[in-house]
């Protein structure tokens, strides 16, 4: 239902004077003021969870505290690697098919001795150009490239310095799935006894649901959970 | 028109009402105002802006880079003392060829280019794209994806007045009022990285459904922050709502009669706020609007004042609205189990070869949207916003069509300013919020 704006009266004779309204303001901002000024600052980077009793201020002195930033955000790339240190990427061009601002550049090489056969020799990503739409996570289908660093591309002085390549892309935690081509069919180029740590510490993925999924679209972590709870649930 | 006379380019009736340049040769842009105003052609001499000077006019640039210009727009105001007795305004500065691009893009690559063109708001145009694209494809998405969506088009819509009233007070000397909507709005914007990943360009919404689900929690993180937006969107109106200097600088200040508002296409919070109750989650409800309980506020003298007060019970009206859909929300599919259109969730692209391959082929040509045309209209922060997009049947948009929301009001400024002071001029472009962005797409 329309209704009229509740506030929209004239002007009475009390606002009119000024002083009285004035005063009213100055009461909204010297109780800030005072809180703010005798009370000291929660330095909790949530400000949701900072208690407002006794300080309301907002602040967040950046660089020495930071926000640290939520699961899911989209920072800075990463290139996934494995347990031996290689990229999980196949050079596959499908991230740089789908990126919007075609700011990734792939050369595919050959792969001896692994059932994966090709991999980047080089793969940039220029951070300048990135829109950071997370879209070539999405498109991945080898699970190779992130943006779960939690951080954004630093400042340089420089603007080649923001041009990623293989090298500084290829870091954080490795990552392994059980139906890896390379732990299912083994590699030579891997030795067996590391072959053997790395199948012990691949993960299963079909009916565990995990938070890394979320990245990817028409996927619900929670429905896949029930999903497979439903089925626990069933086979007893 | 209603408005005959009032506006110096109301003669020529193929040009946007009132706007200044109208009928007038173009000059390039950079070349002495002076000559954009004092010498016309005898050609048109039947034009108020002919008629003999009766003092001498200064020629004053607003913009592009000024405090009050937001982004980068440029006024250029002819005054007579005080007085606006000209305006002409010139846009383009932040012109980003955006139907172009998404002409070259396949359609989910849209989203980003949609992001930026309400930065504030990035969530409701991503929804009005997305709602475009399913009208051709007549696609009907989950229960649980039209409510993701209207929850963050909601809170991006309580950002973007936040934004604007913020602005507004700014821009009129309270400071204070700049820094609580700040505030309430960046402790919003922390909910949205957690809901999308990022704060501005959320990049939220893909045909057939929204990128992500809710986290575990958020829900209750999302409410206890608008309990707090709240506390901080009422001690701003306490500061500025029955605020002497406020109020008499806002009231008959660029007023728009309902019948000018009406002709001169108007739409959203400033249609409303000159009395017209038209809104389009009434009007033509999409998504679950049609299911939620909330009410249009409505002004009256169509000033600048009545446009804040819009703005701030909207925020009102869209904290319920968010309400009822953490309430009525229910577990569920996030996007349409259609690998046609939406991409497979990962343990099948990984697993399944059928899984791969409709990824690979969506990834690489794209959704095929059958051939046709629609235009999707939604209610934007600032007014309608439209996309009318075309398809021949491929992975890319052939045409695509925007109607940016803020265009017909800053279209409008001009005649909403002349003959008011030039002090008046910051109030009415606050009010109208002009977003560069969207505007100049
Ligand atoms: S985040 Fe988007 S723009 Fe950046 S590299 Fe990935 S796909 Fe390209
Ligand atoms: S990162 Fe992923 S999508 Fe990109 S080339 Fe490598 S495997 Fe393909």
């Amino acid at each position: 239902m329309p209704y009229h704006l509740p506030q929209d009266k004239p002007v009475s004779l009390r606002e009119r004077l000024y002083l009285s309204e004035a005063i009213r303001g100055l009461r909204i901002l010297t109780s800030h003021f005072v809180r703010n000024f005798f009370f000291t600052r929660e330095t909790n980077p949530d400000i949701l969870a900072r208690s407002r009793k006794l300080s309301l201020n907002a602040t967040l002195a950046y660089p020495e505290e930071k926000v640290p930033y939520p699961p899911g955000y989209r920072g800075l790339h990463r290139l996934v690697p494995r347990e031996d240190g290689k990229p999980r990427c196949v050079a596959c061009y499908m991230c740089a098919t789908a990126c919007p601002a075609q700011c990734i550049y792939i050369e595919a090489g050959e792969l001896d001795g692994d059932p994966i056969e090709k991999y980047p020799t080089q793969f940039i990503i220029d951070e300048l150009r990135c829109v950071v739409c997370g879209f070539c996570v999405e498109a991945c289908p080898k699970d190779a490239i992130r943006m779960d660093s939690g951080e954004h591309s630093p400042p340089t002085y420089e603007r080649s310095q923001q041009v990623w390549d293989i090298k500084r892309l290829l870091r954080g935690t490795p990552v392994s799935y059980q139906y890896d081509p390379w732990l299912r069919r083994g590699a030579s180029s891997i030795p067996e006894d590391k072959l053997a740590e790395m199948r012990a510490n691949a993960r299963p993925f079909h009916t565990v649901a995990t938070d890394e999924y979320a990245q990817t679209p028409g996927f619900s972590v929670k429905a896949l959970a029930a999903e497979a709870r439903a089925r626990a649930e069933a086979k007893k | 028109m209603a408005h005959e006379g009032k506006g110096t380019g109301g003669l020529d009736t193929t040009a946007t009402p009132g706007s200044l340049g109208a009928g007038q040769p173009s000059h390039p842009i950079g070349t002495a105002p002076e000559a954009a105003f004092g010498e016309v052609p005898e050609a048109f001499s039947p034009r108020e802006m002919d008629a003999p000077l009766h003092a001498k006019r200064m020629i004053v640039n607003m913009g592009p880079s000024h405090p009050a210009m937001h982004g980068v727009t440029r006024a250029v105001v002819a005054l007579e003392g005080e007085t606006i007795a000209d305006m002409k305004l010139d846009i383009g500065f932040l012109h980003r060829g955006f139907e172009k691009s998404c002409e070259n893009a396949t359609w989910t690559q849209c989203f980003p280019y949609t992001d930026r063109l309400n930065y504030i708001s990035a969530i409701m145009n991503n929804t009005g794209f997305a709602l475009a694209v399913e009208k051709l494809c007549r696609l009907d998405i989950p229960d649980r994806a039209k409510y993701l969506r209207v929850v963050g088009s909601e809170i991006h819509r309580i950002c973007d007045h936040l934004t604007l009233v913020s602005a507004m007070g700014l821009e009129l000397g309270a400071m204070t009022v700049f820094l609580y909507g700040i505030e309430a709005r960046d402790l919003l914007w922390d909910r949205l990285a957690e809901l999308c990943g990022a704060r501005l360009t959320s990049s939220y919404c893909r045909i057939g459904g929204v990128s992500r689900d809710a986290p575990e929690g958020w829900i209750e993180k999302t409410t206890a922050s608008l309990d707090r937006v709240n506390e901080l969107v009422g001690e701003i109106s306490g500061l500025l709502t029955r605020n002497r200097i406020f109020l008499d600088r806002t009231r008959d200040t660029g007023k728009v009669s309902r019948e000018d508002a009406i002709d001169l296409g108007f739409a959203g919070p400033c249609l409303r706020a000159s009395g017209e109750p038209y809104d389009i989650r009434k009007a033509a409800p999409y998504l679950v609007y049609d299911r939620l309980d909330f009410d249009i506020p409505v002004g009256e003298h169509g000033d600048n004042f009545d446009r804040y007060l819009v703005r701030m019970e909207e925020i009102r009206q869209s904290d319920r609205i968010l309400r009822q859909c953490f309430q009525q929300m229910e577990p569920g599919e996030i996007a349409v189990k259609d690998f046609h259109y939406v991409l497979p969730p990962k343990p099948q692209v990984y697993g399944t070869i059928e899984g791969l391959m409709a990824h690979f082929k969506l990834i690489m040509d794209g959704i095929q949207v059958p051939a046709g045309e629609a235009y999707s209209y939604t209610e934007a922060a600032n007014g309608e916003l439209g996309f009318y997009v075309v398809s021949d049947g491929g992975g890319r948009p052939y045409k695509l069509g925007l109607r940016a929301p803020g265009w017909p009001m800053l279209a409008a400024l001009p005649y909403m300013v002349k003959g008011s002071l030039l002090a008046d001029l910051i109030p009415t472009f606050d009010s109208i919020n002009m977003i560069g962005g969207e505007v100049e797409q």
